[in-house]
């Protein structure tokens, strides 16, 4: 392999490792968003007044 | 005390490792000159060393932040030493893969276990590593915190030993290029280095001020399902 090979080799890794890190960080907020969303749902369902039972027939 | 919030630290920060790295990058295979020893392959340096460079500056600021644990008994400082110490280990992980491919480069071997400066660095890096093992064996609460601090204490003390290895070994092929009469290299050839090493630099800062926020945010969260569940 050429010294350019491994010049490009090199920085190439570093830039993966990066590109990998912010995906991984992505990912996770993704997760937090979601978490978020059915935390936000459980929260309004609790705060919903809840209906007095009503005779039928 | 600041005034800016995490997300907007995060955002300028990461902005300007951008335009740093970015910056920096192109000089150093465009701008800088080739170097008549080694040539073409000499150019991995300016990756390479800001690299290693941000690695001890990640564990130094993990142990920074573990003194302060320590001293104020913060939670806070637990997640803040964790991250940094993360971050390092991830930089030290480069280092090594780097240094590897520049030693096949110029030595014609990917790694030499005669060379101190490479040993070192590799039981700093080992050392980290088995960080996370313990940190991990133990429940969450003040005992994992405090064992956690003092470990991070304790692997700073290797990283001028690791520095300094360079200069107390009597045979050695790793060059040395920051003397004692300064960087031995040319004045375009520092000014790319610089460059580099900021932008090292602040992309440690974004990276660690972006997994922090998430982690906080993770245990705010479930401390709300606790509370709502």
């Amino acid at each position: 392999m050429s010294g350019e090979r491994y010049v490009a080799a090199a920085y190439v890794v570093v830039l993966v490792a990066v590109l990998a890190y912010v995906a991984i960080i992505a990912a996770k907020l993704g997760r937090i968003d979601r978490e978020l969303d059915e935390l936000t749902a459980l929260a309004r369902e609790r705060q919903a007044p809840e209906r007095e039972p009503v005779r039928v027939g | 005390m600041s005034t800016s919030s995490p997300n907007s630290r995060g955002l300028t920060l990461s902005l300007a490792a951008v335009c740093l790295l970015g910056g920096g990058v192109a000089l150093a295979l465009l701008w800088a000159p080739e170097d008549l020893d080694q040539g073409i392959s000499q150019r991995i340096f300016y990756i390479h060393v800001p690299i290693a460079l941000t690695a001890y500056a990640c564990f130094g600021w993990g142990a920074w932040k573990a003194l302060r644990l320590l001293w104020t008994r913060q939670e806070r400082y637990d997640l803040e030493s964790y991250t940094a110490v993360h971050q390092g280990t991830i930089f030290g992980l480069l280092t090594l893969v780097t240094g590897s491919i520049w030693a096949r480069a110029s030595w014609g071997v990917w790694w030499s276990w005669g060379e101190r400066q490479l040993v070192l660095f590799l039981i700093l890096f080992l050392f980290y590593s088995a960080y996370f093992m313990l940190r991990f064996s133990v429940d969450e609460g003040p005992a994992r915190a405090n064992l956690s601090a003092v470990y991070a204490l304790f692997g700073v003390v290797l990283i001028p030993v690791s520095f300094l290895a360079i200069r107390l070994a009597e045979n050695f092929i790793h060059p040395v290029v920051f003397t004692r009469d300064g960087p031995q290299m040319s004045g375009e050839m520092f000014a790319a280095f610089l460059v580099c090493l900021a932008g090292t630099l602040a992309l440690a800062a974004a990276l660690y001020t972006n997994e922090l926020t998430g982690k906080r945010l993770d245990g705010r969260l479930r401390e709300l399902r606790e509370l709502l569940q």
